[in-house]
């Protein structure tokens, strides 16, 4: 079965600016992604989501490596200082490359 | 002391215990939206049984009290608690701003006593929730191009409590007392016992807040604990001048007092990211919410009814 490599960018961030993000992921190219709601803990406290300000999300995309280049450097710009939110990057392997 | 309030006496102990006890966030939800529906609709059923007369001027008084409250308590936090610029913008938006749990607390309150109140109280409700806001939002950044106020004003008016208020008011405006008829075992009848399990929920938030309380020191609790009572003074000060009753002046002295920790939050964190959101919530949540309906509600009832004899 033919696959090809992908990026997989994991972004767990506020679920304040879970609107204004997933704009932003469409205009930087992502050609989709998926939400999930998170809790856990980090450098920011415990974010429980006991209630809807201190909920965490989970977004994913998959996309080429250009775009995921992308999004990851203007998430850092904007959003890093002022708000909780990790993101990291991995390969993984897809069986229809042109959706992504 | 209304037993509604104990139930926030048991979440806050469930929650420093730590119990394994959790409200899971739909029935928050659920409850949330009816208790928003039941003060709307009940406010539009009011609304319905008697011509409003005069309602403008006071719609006028209560938007301007709105605009000042925060601009007054700006200075107070800035110089007094020593906060930067976007921490004290956010705090006095907070604390203009106002609490429909309170809110719904005060209605507890005055119900036990057989005490009335004006039926547009909900609509001033609504009225009061959003100026603070906006002039939090003008505050902490001026008056900046790159701000996007359309897409803020949208977060600011279709929040959730806004549409659920102002859709209760215009559905038992319409319906009337008549058509709410059937739906009152729900919203008007169990009213006190969605509040109770609300404040359950709301003790165990409260709870979350303790530790992030003791590394705030003692300035912040001073400011979340006196502040309330000025603010509700010019409440009922504006309340009494502009003709409402005893209930009404409580229930607008109470809404002055209070401090928002659902509309304010939100609205901050996105038009303020500088902002520490955690500051605001610990006051306005940890401290000013519970001093509101143990200590805060009787006495602003005590402050209303001096003004009314006053004017009587």
């Amino acid at each position: 079965m033919h696959q090809e490599t992908r990026k997989l960018l994991t972004v767990i961030t506020e679920s304040a600016i879970e609107s204004a993000l997933c704009e932003e992921l469409i205009a930087l190219g992502a050609g989709g992604y998926t939400v999930t709601d998170a809790r856990g803990r980090g450098s920011r406290g415990v974010r429980d989501a006991g209630w809807s300000s201190s909920g965490n999300i989970r977004i994913e995309v998959v996309c080429d490596a250009g775009a995921a280049e992308l999004i990851a450097a203007r998430l850092r710009d904007r959003y890093y200082s002022d708000y909780a939110m990790i993101l990291f990057l991995s390969d993984v392997s897809v069986l229809r490359p042109q959706k992504f | 002391m209304d037993p509604v309030v104990w139930f926030f006496v048991l979440g806050v102990i469930a929650g420093l215990a730590r119990s394994d006890l959790r409200v899971p966030a739909a029935i928050y939800d659920l409850l949330s939206i009816l208790l928003l529906l039941a003060i709307g609709l009940k406010g539009g059923v009011e609304l319905a049984r008697q011509p409003i007369s005069g309602l403008l001027p006071q719609i006028g008084a209560v938007l301007a009290m709105g605009f000042a409250l925060p601009l007054l308590l700006f200075p107070v936090a800035r110089f007094l608690l020593g906060l930067a610029r976007p921490d004290a913008a956010s705090l006095v938006a907070h604390y203009g701003s106002v609490s429909v749990a309170t809110y719904a607390v005060g209605i507890a309150y005055l119900g036990a006593r057989n005490i009335a109140f004006d039926a547009q109280l909900p609509l001033l409700l609504v009225l009061l929730e959003v100026p603070a806001i906006i002039v939090g939002i003008l505050l902490a950044r001026g008056i900046d191009a790159s701000t996007n106020w359309g897409k803020l004003l949208h977060e600011i008016f279709l929040g959730k409590s806004i549409v659920l208020l102002v859709g209760g008011l215009a559905i038992g405006w319409a319906a009337g007392p008549a058509g709410i008829g059937p739906l009152e075992p729900l919203f008007f009848d169990l009213f006190k016992g969605f509040l109770a399990l609300f404040l359950l929920e709301m003790g165990l938030i409260a709870a979350g807040q303790s530790k992030s309380l003791r590394s705030r020191g003692l300035q912040l609790i001073l400011f979340a604990v006196v502040v309330p009572i000025p603010l509700a003074t010019i409440g009922a000060i504006t309340g009494t001048a502009i003709g409402l009753s005893l209930g009404g002046t409580t229930l607008l002295a109470i809404l002055a007092g209070s401090a928002s920790y659902i509309a304010a939050p939100a609205a901050m964190r996105i038009a303020v990211p500088a902002a520490n959101p955690a500051l605001s919530l610990t006051a306005s949540l940890g401290v000013t919410f519970p001093f509101n309906i143990f200590v805060g509600i009787p006495l602003y009832f005590t402050i209303a009814s001096w003004l009314h004899r006053g004017m009587g």
